[in-house]
């Protein structure tokens, strides 16, 4: 069976999106993708960034120090969408057997560790001044540590076992089993007695915060959000190329050939 | 809003905490996708000298 050339699923021209669910044709498509979400993040985030420091106002209690809620937020919004999205990629990998959305769960379990970490590091540097103290055993900054370790524990045990297969199914139910602690995070402000503020925006009520402030904070989201994306393509077809590499397909890669 | 560069950088009196916030963040966001980038160069050299020595034994073969 040639993997490149399938006979098409149906004759409509719209896009077979069961195609995209082969390596083979995802690979040429994300390279495509790369630059297109890395323009996007360099536009939303230069925005962002001019917003948070040029645009909006002193904030009254806290002073100048506020401003690093412009990427601790966005940072903590995308450690939990990554994590949502990676069990999500994991479990459709574990029911329908596809290799890609294994492949894809695994690409994004390192960028969801690194925006946890981040919005544990931004924290902690925002706790300090505030709070007086650079970590506190709250709920919300526990449950988040808890993330932070769950990233870590997918990507130890996929990387324990060697066959590649057997990995995704084993890391697969774990990602699924933390989706869990997900829900904890964000309403770990509403369910305990915390050091650590309620939402400042949810989708019920006005935003507690001026419309600068606010601009500002879902520009860097947005920012951070194709950030996610170009990085875990990017890593996706390192996966791809490193898990296909005994393809035909692979061999006929034009990067590939000598 | 800042009146000199001195007073941004100031932030007001908490560099150290936004500074070291936003620089760590910077840090992670450029050295992820540069990592990914030489892991990916890796995988397609070691791609190429595989070719190179199937190539080299079918030469040798004949």
């Amino acid at each position: 069976m040639n993997p490149v050339n399938n006979p098409p699923f149906s004759n409509s021209r719209l896009i077979n999106w069961f195609k995209l669910s082969s390596p083979s044709t995802f690979y040429p498509v994300a390279g495509k993708l790369i630059p297109l979400f890395w323009v996007l993040a360099a536009l939303f985030g230069l925005a962002g960034l001019w917003v948070s420091f040029f645009v909006a106002p002193v904030d009254a209690v806290q002073g100048q120090g506020y401003r690093i809620i412009f990427i601790h937020v966005p940072a903590s919004w995308m450690s939990m969408l990554i994590y949502l999205v990676m069990a999500a990629w994991a479990g459709l990998g574990l029911v329908f057997n596809t290799r890609l959305s294994a492949m894809m769960a695994q690409a994004l379990a390192p960028v969801g560790a690194w925006m946890a970490f981040l919005s544990l590091w931004t924290g902690a540097f925002w706790g300090k001044p505030m709070w007086g103290a650079w970590w506190v055993w709250d709920a919300r900054l526990t449950s988040e540590l808890i993330l932070l370790f769950l990233y870590l524990g997918f990507i130890a045990l996929r990387a324990s076992i060697d066959d590649s297969r057997r990995a995704d199914k084993a890391a697969a139910i774990l990602a699924l089993v933390g989706v869990v602690n997900v829900p904890i995070i964000y309403f770990s402000v509403k369910w305990w007695n915390t050091l650590h503020q309620g939402a400042s925006v949810s989708l019920t009520k006005a935003p507690a915060m001026a419309q600068t402030m606010l601009l500002g904070m879902l520009l860097m989201a947005l920012c951070f959000w194709m950030y996610s994306i170009a990085v875990a393509l990017m890593r996706v077809r390192v996966i791809i190329l490193e898990r296909e590499a005994h393809t035909d397909w692979v061999r006929q890669l034009s990067e590939v050939k000598s | 809003m800042w009146n000199s560069p001195a007073e941004f950088f100031a932030m007001g009196g908490y560099a150290l905490y936004v500074w070291s916030s936003f620089g760590v963040c910077a840090l992670v966001l450029l050295l992820e996708p540069l990592l990914v980038r030489s892991r990916f160069k890796v995988a397609v050299r070691r791609l190429k000298q595989e070719q190179l020595a199937e190539q080299f034994d079918r030469e040798s073969g004949q």
